[in-house]
């Protein structure tokens, strides 16, 4: 262990190396092989999708080749599909648009998510009841279906799908930041930081909130694998932006074709899958190495 | 700002209630109320350190944190430097809190663990504008040594530090606002006993070079024997005995501090008296239910049928000794002195 704590009597003089709290976050996360998987897998899909247009010339729309032409066969990477569209183009541009739903749609359930669960839980009383009513309100309605008559009711964009994803996962987020907030609250530090002539909204960003981020975040990146499967579900079922190709709109266009060209669906599968395994992976990784418990080993 | 108060007394508390509602368990049923503090009068001389005593759940530290308005008070009034308390909202209250800090029992947990130490002495003289931004890091140095820490440290996290240096911090914190009362709940209580009598002198000097005015909390009666002026005796949310240190501790007179000082490990046997160390019997009462008569009579040795029946009220039967006891008559005779001398 690099670091060495003061376990001197008072008073003693002894030097102390800091080892600052980034490194050693990142010491913690290296040590677990399979967040690193997952988080290198994660960024060569990131870095596929920023740069599809400088990699691939084609429009994933266009019609390139024979339709079903079976992965590999005439120089088709990953073959073609129902409509003679190169695969592996759609799978590239997919990416980005998984990502773009996913992320955006991540980040919504977070701040949706935080502002209710740490009012909930500083203010508690009518607030905090007022607040987890609304919570239990979105918690019964089935999330895919509120999605579906969401994106229905407006133009199915990316945006709107984005939103309407965020607005059904929102309340997992927000009943964990509610729980983080109620147990730091308590806390002597938060009285204390009272008791030094902080405010309010002092108390809640600055003092609690960077407390209870560690299970945040963690979820947060559980969070965009759960949003990825919500768009992929959507597309599947054409309630995504018809213009923009996707990997669940893949999978929809393809489903007649399942026995006779088994590739168009699985492909786009598996990069669903290789996409949350690896968002889950990390978010794996960032609880082992925000978990103080794993430190010492 | 306000009218400084010119009296003797720093801080007066008349009649403190602090009552908590407890959720009710269904729609029907009402929760009940938790008698933390209730009632509670004392006044704290300049300069001196005032000691309230009691055992868990006595109220001690609601009542401490009540004197700072950290927890809702129910009734009563708290006058500080002539200036109450109770009603104070908002930026008013802030203002007062410049003039009353509080060292915490638990250095664990009373630190932000995301903010380096000398950031924690600071961020007060922040808060409340305490001196000029450019002297700040200069009196975040100072208040570090005075502590006994070095300015070094300062860059250090709250979980690099031992119990005792975590608590030199928050006695610096305390100070950084320059306040006349520092209200100390049980500061020394999570500390091995080695490093409790450094606090506890490190308290007293800083007492002596800053003018401080304590209000210490303790179920330690070692502990405010070696650092309290003026004590009261709490016992689930009221004061049950009230004197000067040498008074209380040479003649106590309610049963309960007997119990209490008789607890209290001695090196020397023959200190203790003949009949040896008090066990009492049983925990203190339920405070959402509290016994109609004594408070103390369920555990009481010597109580009579009156103390089950009648609520005995806070006297005083000498210069500055109040007891709240039927037993103890005008002549200041305790019960169990009368008893002794029976058997």
């Amino acid at each position: 262990m690099t670091e060495q704590r003061t376990t001197a009597p008072e008073g003693a003089l002894e030097t102390v190396r800091v080892e600052r709290p980034v490194v050693e976050f990142l010491r913690m996360y290296v040590r677990n092989w399979a967040a690193v998987a997952g988080f290198i897998v994660f960024s060569a899909i990131v870095f596929a999708a920023l740069f599809a247009p400088v990699i691939l010339a084609v429009d994933p729309f266009e019609m390139v080749w024979m339709p079903f032409t079976p992965p590999g066969q005439d120089g088709y990477f990953l073959g073609t599909d129902n409509l003679g569209r190169d695969m592996f183009t759609a799978i590239v541009y997919g990416a980005r648009a998984t990502l773009v739903v996913g992320g955006s749609a991540a980040a919504l359930t977070i701040v949706i998510g935080l502002t209710i669960g740490s009012l909930a839980g500083y203010y508690r009383g009518w607030v905090d009841e007022v607040l987890m009513r609304i919570t239990e309100f979105f918690q019964v309605l089935p999330p895919l279906l509120l999605a579906m008559v969401l994106v229905a009711l407006f133009e199915p964009t990316l945006p709107t799908v984005a939103i309407a994803i965020g607005v059904v996962t929102w309340t997992g987020v927000a009943r964990l930041a509610r729980a983080e907030f109620m147990r730091i609250r308590e806390l002597e530090f938060v009285k204390a930081a009272r008791s030094i002539g902080s405010r309010d909204r002092r108390i809640i960003w600055r003092v609690i909130l960077p407390n209870a981020l560690p299970p945040l975040i963690v979820n947060a990146a559980l969070t965009v694998g759960i949003a990825i499967l919500f768009e992929a579900a959507l597309s599947f079922l054409g309630l995504s932006d018809p213009n923009v190709m996707s990997w669940g709109k893949i999978i929809g266009d393809n489903r007649d074709y399942l026995l006779d060209a088994p590739w168009t669906v699985t492909i786009p599968g598996v990069a669903i899958f290789l996409t949350v395994l690896a968002v889950s992976l990390i978010g794996d990784g960032l609880n082992d190495a925000f978990n103080p418990r794993l430190r010492e080993r | 700002m306000t009218a400084s108060g010119n009296s003797d007394y720093l801080l007066e508390v008349q009649d403190l209630k602090v009552h908590f509602r407890l959720p009710r368990r269904n729609m029907l049923t009402p929760g009940g109320t938790v008698h933390a503090v209730d009632g509670i009068s004392y006044r704290v001389r300049r300069g001196s350190t005032f000691g309230i005593v009691g055992e868990s759940g006595s109220g001690k530290t609601t009542a401490a944190l009540a004197a700072m308005r950290l927890v809702p008070v129910t009734d009563g009034s708290i006058s500080l430097d002539g200036v109450e308390m109770t009603t104070l909202t908002g930026d008013a209250l802030r203002e007062m809190r410049r003039k009353i800090q509080i060292v915490f029992q638990d250095p664990y947990s009373s630190l932000n663990p995301r903010m380096r130490a000398g950031a924690i002495v600071r961020e007060p003289m922040d808060l409340m504008e305490v001196g000029e931004p450019v002297e700040r890091d200069g009196r975040v140095a100072e208040l570090f040594r005075r502590v006994g820490l070095r300015p070094e440290q300062e860059a250090l996290f709250p979980h690099q530090f031992s119990g005792g240096q975590r608590q030199r911090i928050g006695v610096a914190r305390a100070l950084a606002t320059q306040p006349e009362l520092i209200v100390c709940d049980e500061p020394v209580s999570a500390l091995d006993v080695a490093i409790q009598a450094q606090i506890l002198n490190l308290l007293r000097e800083l007492q002596n070079g800053f003018g401080l005015t304590y209000l210490f909390i303790s179920h330690d009666l070692g502990v405010v024997q070696h650092i309290c002026d003026d004590i009261a005796v709490m016992y689930l949310g009221e004061i049950v005995e009230q004197s000067d240190r040498v008074s209380l501790f040479t003649l106590p007179l309610h049963p309960y501090t007997w119990a209490l000082i008789s607890a209290v490990p001695s090196a020397r046997r023959r200190e203790r008296g003949k009949d040896g160390r008090v066990r009492l019997q049983g925990d203190p009462p339920n405070p959402i239910d509290p016994p109609p008569g004594c408070r103390f009579a369920p555990r009481c040795p010597f109580a009579v049928d009156r103390c089950h029946r009648d609520k005995p009220a806070l006297r005083e039967v000498r210069e500055g000794h109040l007891v709240s006891c039927h037993l103890v008559g005008d002549d200041c005779v305790p019960p169990h002195a009368a008893a002794a001398s029976v058997s």
